[in-house]
Parts: C-alpha cells; sequence; structure tokens
C-alpha cells in the first residue's frame, strides 16, 4: 500500500506580532512548525501502513526552509519525503496550491507507485480554509472523507475504506472505494515520538526535490500567483470601536460593582439572567 | 474584446488585478445561497447567509436565488417554501431520493450542474463540515475562486463582491476579490452574520433541475448515522450567555471556575484557541475564527487577551465584559464593559454574586 500524506510548514501563529505602527506582520524570527492538523494525518497513515504494510510519502509545496518540516515527518517514520519548491508556486491560493500538489502527486504515482490513499489535515492553521483536501480530490478524480474522526476497516482486496466522519448533527459511516483522500480531524490520535532509527535515518534521508518542471507542470500559468483566480486587494488591522470599554475600578467589591456595571447598561439582561438561571 | 490578442486573454488570476471579466462569464447573474439540509433540517446558517445575500442583491439590483437541494418531500419543499419567508426571489430546486443522505460525489454534481445551467454571480454557503466540504470540490470544478470563512461580504462600485476574512493566523484582515472568474464563490461560518426576520410571504418561483444521477452512479454509501446525544455542541454558537476563559487563567485546574459562574447563568462556557492548543479544554468549546462564532446577549471573557482571530467570533455579541489584568490588552479595545483584574480571583466572587443577585429571593433587595 503506498500512502501520500500533504502537509505544510506554516509559521507558529501564537507567536505572530502585528508592526504596530505599519500593521504589517513581522515575520523575522517566527517560527515554523509543521501544520498541528497535518499530524493527525499523518499518525493516522503511519499506523495503516504498520497494519498493512506499504510506504508513506510525505508532500509539501513550500520554500527551501520547508525542508525541515520534511525532515521532522521522517523522523516519525515516514519512508518518503517530497518537496515542492519553485518561485512559479509562490503566492498561490487554494486552487492554484490544488494544481501544484495534484501534479506533484501525479508524478509521485509514476515515480514511486500510485496512492491507494492521499492524506490531509482537516486544514491549516494560516490559511484556515480547509479547501486543499477537497481540492486535490477534485483534481485527481479521487473520491474524499473529510473531516474523519476514524478509519474503522480498510480493505485492500475489495479497496474499499469505512469511516466515521463528523458532520454537523452527528457522524456518518461511509464506505467508498480506494483510491481515496482523506482530511482527518483534530484529536484522533497522537502523533508518535518516533524511534531512534528513524531519527538516524531523517538526518541523512535525501529529499526529493522537484522544481515546476521536475514535477510535471505543464502550464506555469496555473501556478502561484498567476494561476489564482482570488487577489487579495487589502490587508489592514480592524478599526478600533470608537468608544473603549467603560472600565470599573476594582474596588471593595469588584464582582458587585461589575454586575451593576452589566445591568445598568442592558437593563433587560437581569430578568432574562434570573429566567435563564431559573431554567437549569 | 474579439480583436484583443491571444495572449492577453483571460487575463489569469492575481496578475490581473484589474477586472476584465471573459466574455462568458458576463452572463453570469444573480446572488445565490445554498441551502444546507440534513436530515430534514436546515441549518439556521442558510438563513442567515440569506440576510446577508438579500443586501448584496439589492445593491446589485439583482435576484436572491435559493438553491435547495434535498429528497423528495416535505422537508425540501418546506426549506424551499421557507427560503421565501428569508427574502428568496425565486428557488432552485433539485429533490432527488439519492440526495436524502448528504454524500459529496451526489451534492457536487446537483450544485455544479445547477451553477452551469443558471449562472449565479455570487453563490454563498455556510462554512459547515457540509458546506466547506461541497464548496471545495464545487469551486474546483468550476475552476473558480473561493473566499473561506468570511466575516463581512459587500459589494463595490464596479459589483465585484468584497469578502473579508481574517488571515495571518488571525492577526489582520484582509479583502480578497474574485475578478475574472465566476461565480464568485463564499463560504461563512455559522453566526457571523445576524439572523435575519422571517416575514410570512407565499411560495414563489421554484425551478427544478433533475439530478441525473442512479444509486449505482455514487460510489460513496452511507452505512449508518448516529446523531450527536451532546447537543451542546451546537449549542454554544447559538447561546444566549457565554463565559469564557483564556490563558489568564493561569492554569487547567482553574478552567472550573468559568464552568461554575457559566453553571449559576444558566450559560455556555467556551475559551480562546491557545487553551484547545494546550490540551486544556476540547475544540468543541473554541470560541474564535478557528472555533465557534457567537452572538449572545451577554458575553464575559475572563483572562482573554482578545486577538483578532478571537475578536472576530466574539463581535457579534451585545454586550462584551472583559476581565484581564493588561490594562492595554486588545480585548479592552472592543469590550463594552470591563475590569483590570486579575479573573482567577474576580470569578469565585462573581459566581456568588450573580447567584445571590439571581435567587428569587433577591427580589425583595432590588426593589428597595
Amino acid at each position: 500500500m503506498h500512502i501520500v500524506v500533504c502537509i505544510k510548514q506554516v509559521p507558529d501563529s501564537a507567536q505572530i506580532r502585528v508592526h504596530p505602527v505599519t500593521n504589517t506582520i513581522m515575520r523575522q524570527g517566527v517560527p515554523t512548525i509543521i501544520n498541528p492538523y497535518d499530524l493527525f494525518a499523518l499518525e493516522a497513515a503511519l499506523e495503516l501502513r504498520d497494519q498493512f504494510g506499504g510506504e508513506v510519502t510525505v508532500l509539501t509545496m513550500g520554500p527551501p526552509s520547508a525542508e525541515d518540516s520534511l525532515r521532522k515527518a521522517l523522523t516519525f517514520g515516514a519512508d518518503r519525503a517530497v518537496l515542492l519548491t519553485d518561485r512559479f508556486f509562490a503566492g498561490a491560493d487554494t486552487l492554484a496550491t490544488t494544481y501544484a500538489l495534484a501534479t506533484a502527486i501525479r508524478k509521485i504515482s509514476t515515480e514511486f507507485g500510485a496512492p491507494d490513499l492521499v492524506f490531509t489535515g482537516k486544514q491549516t492553521i494560516d490559511g484556515d480554509t480547509a479547501q486543499v483536501g477537497p481540492g486535490i480530490a477534485k483534481r485527481l478524480g479521487l473520491l474524499q472523507l473529510t473531516y474523519v474522526a476514524r478509519i474503522s476497516a480498510l480493505d485492500l482486496q475489495a479497496r474499499t475504506i469505512d469511516a466515521e466522519r463528523r458532520s454537523e448533527g452527528g457522524v456518518q459511516l461511509l464506505r467508498t472505494r480506494l483510491p481515496c483522500l482523506v482530511t482527518m480531524l483534530e484529536a484522533t490520535n497522537q502523533i508518535r515520538r518516533g524511534a531512534m532509527a528513524d531519527a538516524l535515518r531523517a538526518a541523512r534521508a535525501e529529499i526529493v526535490k522537484w522544481s515546476a518542471q521536475d514535477a510535471g507542470v505543464e502550464d506555469i500559468s496555473k501556478c502561484g500567483l498567476r494561476g489564482s483566480p482570488t487577489i487579495v486587494k487589502r490587508v489592514f488591522a480592524p478599526a478600533a470601536r470608537s468608544e473603549k470599554a467603560t472600565l470599573i475600578e476594582a474596588g471593595e467589591q469588584p464582582a458587585e460593582a461589575l454586575i451593576d456595571a452589566i445591568f445598568k447598561r442592558q437593563p433587560a439582561l437581569e430578568p432574562e439572567l434570573a429566567a435563564l438561571a431559573r431554567g437549569y | 474584446m474579439g480583436t484583443a490578442p491571444k495572449t492577453a486573454a483571460p487575463a489569469a488570476g492575481r496578475a490581473a488585478t484589474k477586472k476584465e471579466l471573459p466574455e462568458h462569464f458576463k452572463a453570469y447573474k444573480h446572488v445565490w445561497v445554498f441551502i444546507e439540509q440534513e436530515r430534514g433540517q436546515v441549518h439556521p446558517v442558510s438563513w442567515e447567509l440569506m440576510g446577508a445575500g438579500r443586501k448584496l442583491a439589492d445593491k446589485l439590483k439583482v435576484d436572491l436565488a435559493a438553491v435547495v437541494i434535498g429528497p423528495e418531500g416535505e422537508a425540501t419543499q418546506s426549506a424551499a417554501a421557507e427560503s421565501f419567508c428569508y427574502g428568496a426571489d425565486l428557488v432552485y430546486m433539485v429533490a432527488d431520493n439519492l440526495l436524502a443522505d448528504y454524500r459529496n460525489e451526489s451534492y457536487t454534481k446537483a450544485l455544479t450542474d445547477v451553477v452551469n445551467a443558471y449562472k449565479p454571480e455570487i453563490l454563498l454557503l455556510g462554512a459547515t463540515t457540509l458546506g466547506r466540504d461541497l464548496a471545495g470540490s464545487v469551486a474546483t470544478t468550476l475552476l473558480t475562486g473561493l473566499t473561506a470563512d468570511c466575516t463581512e461580504l459587500d459589494v463595490d462600485a464596479d459589483g465585484s463582491l468584497a469578502a473579508t476574512r481574517p488571515t495571518f493566523g488571525g492577526s489582520l484582515l484582509c479583502t480578497i476579490y474574485t475578478l475574472n472568474y465566476r461565480p464568485q464563490m463564499a463560504t461563512v461560518r455559522p453566526r457571523v452574520m445576524s439572523m435575519p426576520d422571517r416575514v410570512a410571504r407565499p411560495v414563489g418561483r421554484i425551478v427544478s433541475h433533475p439530478l441525473g444521477l442512479v444509486e449505482d452512479d455514487i460510489v460513496t454509501k452511507v452505512l449508518s448515522f448516529l446523531p450527536d446525544r451532546d447537543s451542546a455542541k451546537s449549542n454554544l454558537a447559538y447561546a444566549d450567555v457565554v463565559v469564557a476563559g483564556g490563558l489568564g487563567l493561569g492554569s487547567p485546574e482553574n478552567f472550573q471556575l468559568v464552568r461554575q459562574l457559566a453553571t449559576v447563568l444558566g450559560a455556555e462556557y467556551g475559551c480562546s484557541r491557545p487553551l484547545v492548543q494546550k490540551g486544556w479544554v476540547t475544540s468543541d468549546r473554541q470560541i474564535g475564527q478557528t472555533g465557534k462564532t457567537i452572538r449572545p446577549k451577554l458575553y464575559i471573557a475572563a483572562g482573554i487577551s482578545g486577538a483578532i482571530q478571537h475578536r472576530v467570533g466574539v463581535e457579534g455579541a451585545d454586550l462584551i465584559v472583559a476581565i484581564n489584568t493588561d490594562r492595554n490588552a486588545p480585548i479592552f479595545d472592543f469590550a463594552h464593559v470591563g475590569i483590570v483584574t486579575d479573573a482567577i480571583r474576580l470569578l469565585p466572587a462573581l459566581t456568588a454574586a450573580f447567584r445571590a443577585r439571581l435567587s428569587p429571593h433577591s427580589r425583595d433587595r432590588i426593589a428597595s
């Protein structure tokens, strides 16, 4: 069995700082990590490989420094890492990103064997769109299972996969056919620590590096900024509310003072809260 | 246009920041909202989007259409009828029993076919698990732009959809356009837009479109469906009162102070993103851009600094009360009432004071 896991190197967004004067992102020195949601996808793939045999290939598109994340994925036990890096890919929106990744997965198919499964995280923490997984599936003509909480069965002979998919009001148990794309839900597993042998192997491993041409991109105008139907016209900090918060002095009875301030501002709240409080 | 050299058309992507809509896209008119229906229930986000869509359609002087996809029968008919009460000028309907359960393949075909047949310029969907699964597939099939999780929708002077969303992990906002492709697609999370008033109106024009599939065409099968027992999962977004905690609580044990206040108020509890990342609270309780958006009558934020990622999730609250030790925390820029103090110490006192104030026996004191 061959599984491709798409990961993304992202800034550790908890540490992003905005310049107070220019309102621009201060990228210098911001540490990068593997998108945390992707680790659930990677672990799910590694577990299937351990159970059924085969190989896990991790794929990312990004600057040359994204190699760090691929090497990290190898320490967890991935078998192969592919870095798609080219200035033509820069500035891609989700549609252009899925074009590049789908092209690379086709190339992976011919070089290393057709994948039975492609995994992604449910979304990234920097873009938050959750569109790249479904986009890759559509471009490759794969069936898709999104927001998967658990893969309950995999039958490589019958070429079927059963999975529990989170929907708004419950969980759907779905059966579909391989090859298929799965986006894993968070907190569904715990990424392994990785064996010492994998760490040693990862340090020396050759990362497969492909430019757009290497990956077999036929139409460069579908990549990066040029291939993106959406354009970012404006980036800005939200306007401060004209009126600042009314600050209550934390005097002798701060709780009572705060409650008085709340009900003074919204008198209708008091009877409503009393009714709500009675209701529990 | 016909004389334009071949290399100039169609101008692709962001390289072209000016609108040069290719000829074949000029027929795309009107604003559409996908009405999300699952197991007989319309998700409220659909009506919220009808409210937003109505404003866009009025500004563009075009029609607002609802797209209702579902099984034949009562539920789908009633979703169509309700759409008129939330402002639809007409309804496009794909009703087929193969659509009883949501499946990506059949719903993608239904929605893509209707778009190709009737050509909307704007298509809005809820950013739910269903809406995001569907929107990504439909946008990729149509090779058009899709802006996810918008917090504001508007049309600018030349009629383009201006879709604003948080960016860089929620530290800034950005406005995104899909200038040269149609339809312009956007998703919006539940509760980001306010619920419009329902006005009883008669059923208007319904355009039915066939699905054109038989069961054997659909590979994916639904083996079973387990409804959630813990309905609180969906209540947070729609709660009237919400109490939430952030890193200022200092330790996971202190989060119970938030829960205790929530219990006394009959409220739902939530948290900011760092608490989920630290594993103190489960992700279904996260409030903000990547969690739930809330619009309660009262929101109490304890020990939350108020990053944009959090702010966009709570700005719709009628009254925001902030408790934070840092006088300069951004939360005081958008809270209505604030107190600069340690939430760990204030929360128990606040719980006790609310309990005393809201108990039936306290009426006399209020009267005096």
